[in-house]
């Protein structure tokens, strides 16, 4: 895609995320989300109409832009798979996982697959650190939706159904949406998918399970014991 | 000015290494153990920058806060402010700090590269320095046993076309990024990446373009940045470094002048802390090949009867030189122009020789520009004065709750009151307000508050502050108010009434030294009227001549425009370029009709070409001199290079007069030489008698005949966005980085200038822009336009030096208006 | 026997847990009321007396922090909520977020309100979108209810909440860091003094504590400081949702009081692995030292497990049965330290790029125990001396599992490589396969 300026509406959303905030400037980090939904990646234009709207220079924009690992400066696939290899991830499975998925796609790690004749949707590969879902184990992300429990087989049919162009669903969230459509939602612009998935899924559940099987609860506030007023903790 | 008293309370003793040391509250610990001489090794801390305590490198061992009590692990000193009773174990004495330093230190080299042998630091590195004192021996990482793989980057990069980036060196110490940010406000390098891949960075197609990136290769504690200049081109051994001041500008900045077998091969900033800190301009750094230039003259040279200019040895060239001015004494009198990048002591001898030897008032040292209202005001506000008689300093600039600046822009013409200013301004406490026509990039950067006026109106502007003003006020005035009927005056005015402080700022290095020499038309050496017969006896016998002309002399305009109209004969001229002049025209005219020229110059031009006698004079490096700067602080430096050749001005005016007095025509100069120039100053000391008032200027000028001030074609009525073709007024001033002939040589600093264009408003862009065409009374410039925001309405911006022959000479005399006009895109 | 002890996971069974009307219908934004109710003065005495701690890991107690606000300052105060949950084996925050985003809510009125703040921040890690949904659809739905904006419930009390999405940083969840990269900087820590208390989000007095942290807070302001206290042990009260993961028969979010054990939580999750003995296990997250099976009564508070040379951190339990290689376990930890590392500092920036390499040959059988040594001097020379605790964490796996499992390693060495095979630890092993 050839680089290009960003269109006034995309320029006025900037402005908004700016306007959020206090001090313009925070608003930095969803910025750069909404110039990754509107440009497929973080482009030169978009780091430079990040600069002139912040008045900060855009060597600052790009320091901002190269530290945090979610910003890509090359493209990704319209669903971009991370596979998390953190300790007990791999452990449990994930660096086979991984390593499936690799051989499967035929690239290497952040990479796009070729897109073949017949694929609708594009798909990319990343190894990442832990994403907060370690009793799922192991567990892949698309587009930062969670896939919980995965296997190596469940992983290669997944990402197949993804370039077929297959809706697919999250194992506890709703129907995945593209990169750039997941993008915009961190940028502070809401798509209407919050009420898609459970409240919680199995594994979260596991304590609440046992309790309401057992009837635990928390203490009744009515029956605390009575203590004296003491000094709080030093 | 001394320092206020430190009273003892202010005072908080620790015990560092079981000494004790009393500093001042708030002092890092790694300051205090400097006071007992105890060197912690550091890399990212530096005196001028906020403490960072990134590198680790510093840390210490305290066993006590102050409280009894101690940290549980070492500390870094360069973060930790001295505690009433602290104790502090450093690499002296705890073994834990010194494993913890060498830890550090070790861990710093396994990813820097063994470069020592091809990179420009090694012999004046830190790293390498402190690696010896406080580091191994012998690397565990990458001997046989670890094998350990650093991390590489294809090197190196430019991040400006003078800046050198070495991505494998840089130790991260961020020393370049907050210089950049903090110092100077330009943060256009800036740290980029993640983790060992973290590097300074530039944005695409933004390249580090600052005037003070130099100083980001002086304060590199590693090799990281070099120049392009002097990359590969030494090593520190084989350099002598010998203290001088910059030529470039009037701040009379420190630097340091490394040489080698003879020549100049870089200059770096010098260390103090009154004037410029340790920080120079990029001019100040990397200009300075202009005193090797192909055309730099290397000996005398006489023209003949048929009229070539050829070599002659300085005997005859003395000679020749006493004959034609003995001639064009007689025929009518000679002028004498030195220009103003004279040092002290030859503008002493010019100022001598005028008087004393050809019997003339006739002399000016400024080469551009000017007005008798100007000489009145330096007569009577600005000579003689200093900083040990009260007069404005860099400090004073930090204290001042208010500066305004009135007909000067800091950042182009004097960097090192912009880098004070701005260190003041982000402490809190100064506000700068700028009498200017736009806010410029400097005024961005020192937050300034626009008082926006058109070329011409300062004077009202400045009496309208007034009631603002009060006596922490600082109002600095620049030379360009020359040409503003009344500003001088008013600027005068309101320091007087309000308390305000005044300073005047001029461009050139010599200009102060100048007029405290007596290169003024109504003033001699030391301040003295000419006007006043008692100053006048009093040099008089201390120079032992029996009178000294008592009429007041011509200024340069009048010098000039009686050369050309052929009542003055003779013109003795230093380093003046024409087109920097009023009248450019006029100039050349009067270099035409001369009778004869005696010309002093670094470099051939079209003045040394249009000369009679030629004497080449010697660069700031190869001779003795002194700089007076804007303060009125006086900078002496001693040469650096031994040239026998090469020689100050003083010299020849002494071969001359002395010629001319065997002719019968005035009297010898009485010194040869620099340190002999020095002396007879000394000796005849400052006038210590009244001072010469300041004649009223409030309205009109005295004539300056050469320049046209007409400025009745535009009215003060602003109310309209003019887009129609009515007269702007033109505002302009010199870059810093320009066509000027003194930053000849370097292509690289050449290639950081900024962009010439012609800054004007919204509506004038979209009715003439991009590319206009700009008319005044002395021709058409055509530049790419741009707009700036709150260009004040009926004015233009452009540069003054930065296209064809200079504004002066292509587009519209000083003061005058221009018309504007689309024009087809010359540039891109 | 400690029971378990539901507060914040009670409403994670329910449908559509995260919306307004179910939280309301269970009593959601009456401890609002009863804040109101109250002086703010008198909230953080609430939260003092509770005996909250933070639940970020750090442990600090919460009303303690609060009352460093100086409140004669006249700069805006900030609450700014972490949410940056990034620390290995935590997941706790995440399912919180998604399945009662309004407890959070309800706290950081609450907790604002107690500290005078009229605009909060909630900083989430980007790379959870879902939960960013469910917490900015929270935030609407407070705003339409009139819990947030101007003059809430008619207490003359203001607040707004922006709900920020980080970008990928680890070191975000440092909460200066974290600070930085809600100005819109890259997350590198920040020198202190000055406190964020004092002076922190754009200089201003702002508090930071945990998403678990805020979310305790309406309980403990509707029940009563010593209902929250009634809970846990002597130093360390109230409840906290520990994580098990792992090979752990139901892994998952077990919310009990302070103090429970591994052993009575193994317990109630079903053990390990069939056949398998518990190996090694952190008690918080990969920053804290590693434990064994000596440790399984180990009472999992602040104290029990300080004791033990460890830190209960963010009761993340990964737990690690025999068929695990330690060394594996550790280089890969170390891996994401180097990766995480923000750079800022030496220690941190070359030694994990160090150790990374060091622990690689030792994982493939090259070296010799005089290595191992020179491993935790490399340690030596980082923990401690690093600008933040990032440095610190990335040493303690590599000195805990040299101290419990120094035999492990000399194993890799003596057999030329791993002599474990990671087939035998995956969820999968032993299950049939399907193609």
């Amino acid at each position: 895609m050839a680089t290009n300026q960003l269109d006034d509406t995309t320029l006025a959303e900037l402005r908004e995320i700016a306007a959020r905030y206090p001090e313009a400037r925070s608003g930095l980090l969803p910025m750069l989300h909404l110039v990754q939904s509107a440009q497929g990646r973080i482009t030169p234009e978009g780091i430079e109409a990040c600069a002139a709207i912040l008045d900060i220079s855009p060597a600052e924009v790009s320091g901002v832009a190269t530290f945090y690992t979610m910003y890509k400066r090359h493209g990704v696939g319209d669903y971009h798979v991370g596979v998390c290899t953190n300790t007990l991830c791999a452990v449990m499975g994930g660096d086979e996982i991984f390593a499936r998925l690799k051989e499967h796609l035929e690239i290497g790690n952040d990479e796009v697959a070729v897109q073949r004749q017949g694929d609708s949707r594009t798909v990319s590969l990343e190894h990442i650190e832990c994403n907060a879902a370690c009793d799922y184990a192991p567990v892949v992300m698309v587009n930062w939706e969670f896939m919980d429990n995965q296997t190596p087989e469940s992983a290669v049919q997944m990402v197949e159904a993804l370039r077929a162009g297959h809706e697919v669903s999250s194992t506890r969230g709703p129907r995945l949406c593209t990169w750039r459509e997941a993008e915009r939602v961190l940028a502070g612009f809401p798509d209407g998918r919050v009420d898609e998935g459970p409240t919680a899924g199995e594994a979260s559940l596991a304590g609440l399970r046992i309790a309401r099987e057992r009837g635990w609860t928390a203490p009744d506030p009515a029956q605390t014991p009575a203590v004296e007023a003491k000094e709080s903790e030093a | 000015m001394s320092a206020p008293e430190i009273e003892k309370s202010d005072l908080v003793t620790v015990t560092i290494d079981g000494v004790q040391v009393s500093v001042p509250k708030d002092t890092l610990v790694i300051r205090a153990a400097e006071q007992i001489g105890v060197q912690v090794p550091r890399f990212c801390d530096h005196p001028l920058l906020a403490p960072v305590g990134a590198c680790r490198q510093c840390l210490v061992d305290v066993p006590d806060a102050g409280n009894g009590r101690g940290f549980p692990k070492p500390q870094a000193s360069c973060t930790l402010p001295v505690a009433d009773g602290m104790v502090v174990s450093t690499q002296v004495t705890s073994p834990v700090a010194d494993k913890a330093q060498q830890g550090v230190m070790e861990l710093l080299l396994i990813n820097h590269p063994l470069d020592c042998p091809v990179c420009d630091k090694g012999g004046e590195c830190p790293l390498q320095n402190q690696a010896m004192s406080n580091g191994r021996g012998e690397s565990r990482f990458s001997d046989d046993r670890n094998r350990g793989v650093k991390r590489t980057f294809p090197k190196p990069i430019n991040l400006s076309p003078t800046v050198l980036l070495d991505r494998e060196r840089c130790i991260v110490c961020q020393r370049c990024t907050r210089f950049a940010d903090e110092i100077a406000g330009d943060p256009f390098i800036a740290l980029i990446e993640r983790g060992a891949q973290q590097q300074i960075g530039i944005a695409e197609d933004a390249p580090f373009l600052s005037y003070f990136s130099g100083n980001v290769i002086q304060i590199c504690p590693v090799g990281a940045l070099t120049s392009e200049q002097y990359r590969f081109r030494s090593r520190p051994f084989d350099l002598v470094s010998t203290p001088g001041v910059a030529e470039h500008d009037a701040c009379g900045s420190a630097i340091r002048v490394d040489h080698r077998r003879g020549k100049v091969l870089r200059r770096q900033a010098g260390d103090d802390p009154a004037v410029n800190e340790e920080w120079i301009t990029d001019k100040d750094r990397f200009a300075f090949a202009y005193a090797q230039a192909d055309d730099r003259l290397t000996y005398p040279q006489v023209r003949d009867e048929d009229g070539t200019l050829r070599p002659a040895s300085w005997p005859e060239a003395f000679a020749v030189a006493a004959r034609g001015l003995a001639a064009a004494r007689d025929a009518g009198g000679v002028g004498v122009l030195t220009g103003g990048r004279v040092t002290v002591e030859d503008a002493y001898a010019y100022a001598k020789f005028a008087r004393a030897t050809l019997g003339t008032n006739d002399i000016d040292f400024r080469a551009r520009p000017l007005s008798g209202e100007e000489a009145d005001f330096l007569a009577a506000h600005v000579v003689l004065t200093g900083p040990d008689l009260g007069a404005v300093t860099y400090d004073d600039l930090e204290s001042a709750a208010k500066v305004v600046l009135v007909g000067l822009e800091p950042e182009d013409e004097a960097g090192a009151i912009f880098l004070r200013l701005r260190k003041s301004v982000l402490a809190g406490g100064t506000e700068v307000v700028a009498v200017a026509p736009y806010t410029t990039r400097g005024l961005e950067k020192l937050s300034a508050r626009l008082v926006p006026t058109l070329p011409g109106d300062e004077a009202a502007a400045l009496t309208a502050l007034g009631s603002e003003l009060d006596a922490a006020t600082v109002v600095l005035a620049g030379e360009r108010l020359a040409t503003v009927p009344g500003a001088l005056t008013a600027a005068a005015a309101v320091a007087a009434t309000t308390g305000a402080r005044l300073a005047w700022v001029p461009r050139r290095a010599g200009d102060r030294g100048a007029l405290e020499a007596g290169c003024l038309p109504t003033l001699l050496p030391g301040g003295r009227p000419v006007a006043d017969a008692t100053a006048r006896v009093d040099l008089a016998t201390a120079w032992g001549v029996g009178s000294l002309p008592e009429a007041p002399g011509r200024d340069a305009d009048a010098i000039l425009a009686a050369l050309a109209a052929g009542e003055l004969g003779g013109l003795v001229v230093g380093g003046v370029d024409p087109d920097d002049t009023a009248d450019p025209a006029v100039t050349r005219a009067a270099l035409g009709a001369a009778a004869f020229v005696v010309a002093f110059d670094l470099r051939r031009t079209e003045v040394t070409d249009s000369a009679d006698v030629v004497f080449p004079v010697a660069p700031t490096s190869d001779k003795s001199g002194t700089f007076v700067n804007w303060e009125g602080r006086v900078r002496p430096w001693e040469a650096a290079l031994r040239n026998p050749a090469s020689l100050p001005e003083l010299r020849a005016l002494s071969g001359i007069a002395a010629e001319l007095a065997a002719l019968g025509v005035g009297a010898p100069l009485g010194f040869r030489t620099v340190e002999e120039a020095r002396a007879e100053m000394e000796q005849i000391g400052p006038w210590d008698g009244p001072r010469a008032t300041t004649t009223d200027n409030s309205v009109t000028t005295t004539d300056n005949s050469a320049t046209t001030t007409d400025n009745s074609a535009t009215t003060t009525d602003n109310s309209a966005t003019t887009t129609d073709n009515s007269a702007l007024r033109l505002a302009t001033w010199k870059q810093l980085l320009d066509n000027g002939s003194m930053q000849d040589g370097d292509k690289y600093l050449k290639a950081t200038a900024r962009t010439p264009v012609a800054l004007v408003s919204a509506a004038l862009y979209d009715a003439y822009g991009p590319t206009v065409t700009l008319t005044g009374d002395r021709g058409s410039v055509t530049l790419p336009a741009e707009i700036a925001d709150d260009l004040v309405d009926g004015a233009v911006w452009v540069p003054a030096n930065s296209v064809g022959n200079g504004v002066l000479a292509d587009l519209a005399s000083p003061g005058s208006t221009v018309t504007i006009s689309g024009a087809e895109g010359v540039h891109g | 026997m400690s029971t378990l002890t539901p507060v914040l996971s009670d409403t994670w069974d329910a449908e559509q847990g995260w919306k307004l009307s179910t939280y309301a219908a269970r009593g959601g934004y009456d401890a609002l009321d009863a804040a109101f109710a109250m002086s703010p003065d008198d909230v953080i005495t609430a939260v003092k007396d509770s005996g909250l701690r933070g639940r970020g890991g750090a442990g600090f107690p919460t009303g303690m922090k609060w009352s460093f606000i100086p409140q004669d300052n006249p700069k805006p105060k900030y609450l700014v909520v972490n949410a940056d949950e990034s620390e290995p084996g935590t997941c706790k925050d995440i399912p919180l977020m998604m399945g009662n985003p309004h407890v959070l809510v309800e706290g950081v009125i609450i907790s604002s309100y107690a500290i005078r703040a009229n605009k909060a921040f909630i900083y989430i890690r980007g790379e959870v979108v879902h939960v960013i949904r469910r917490v900015q659809a929270a935030v609407a739905e407070a705003y339409a209810a009139g819990h947030l904006g101007k003059d809430i419930h008619g207490s003359g009390y203001d607040l707004d909440v922006v709900v920020h999405a980080g970008a990928g940083a680890y070191i975000c969840g440092e909460e200066t860091a974290l600070l930085e990269g809600l100005e819109g900087r890259r997350g590198q820590p920040r020198l202190r003094p000055p406190f964020p208390a004092v002076a922190g989000l754009y200089a201003s007095p702002t508090v930071i504590n945990n998403v678990e942290s805020i979310a305790s807070v309406p309980a403990i302001v509707k029940n009563g400081a010593a209902w929250f206290a009634s809970m846990g042990t002597e130093k360390s009260k109230g409840h906290g949702i520990f994580s098990l993961s792992g090979h752990v028969a139901r892994p998952g979010q077990y919310e009990a009081p302070l103090g429970i054990t591994l052993r009575e939580l193994l317990d109630l999750a079903g053990g390990g692995r069939a056949g398998h003995q518990l190996k090694f296990w952190t008690p918080g997250g990969s920053s804290t030292p590693l434990l064994t099976a000596e440790h399984l009564d180990v009472p999992l508070d602040f104290e029990g497990v300080g004791a033990v040379g460890s830190m209960l951190g963010t009761r993340a339990l990964q737990i690690f049965d025999e068929t695990v290689c330690v060394v594996r376990a550790v280089l890969r930890w170390t891996e994401f330290y180097k990766h995480e590392s923000c750079g800022k500092c030496t220690p941190c920036r070359e030694g994990t790029w160090w150790l990374v390499q060091a622990l690689t040959r030792l994982e493939h059988g090259q070296g010799s125990e005089a290595d191992l040594d020179q491993l935790l001097d490399q340690c030596d020379n980082i923990l401690g001396r690093s600008f933040c605790a990032l440095g610190d964490g990335a040493t303690s796996p590599i000195s805990s599992s040299i101290a419990h499992f120094r035999d492990e390693y000399l194993a890799h060495l003596t057999h030329g490589g791993c002599p474990f095979d990671p087939a035998r630890s995956t969820a999968w092993a032993g299950r049939e396969v399907t193609a």
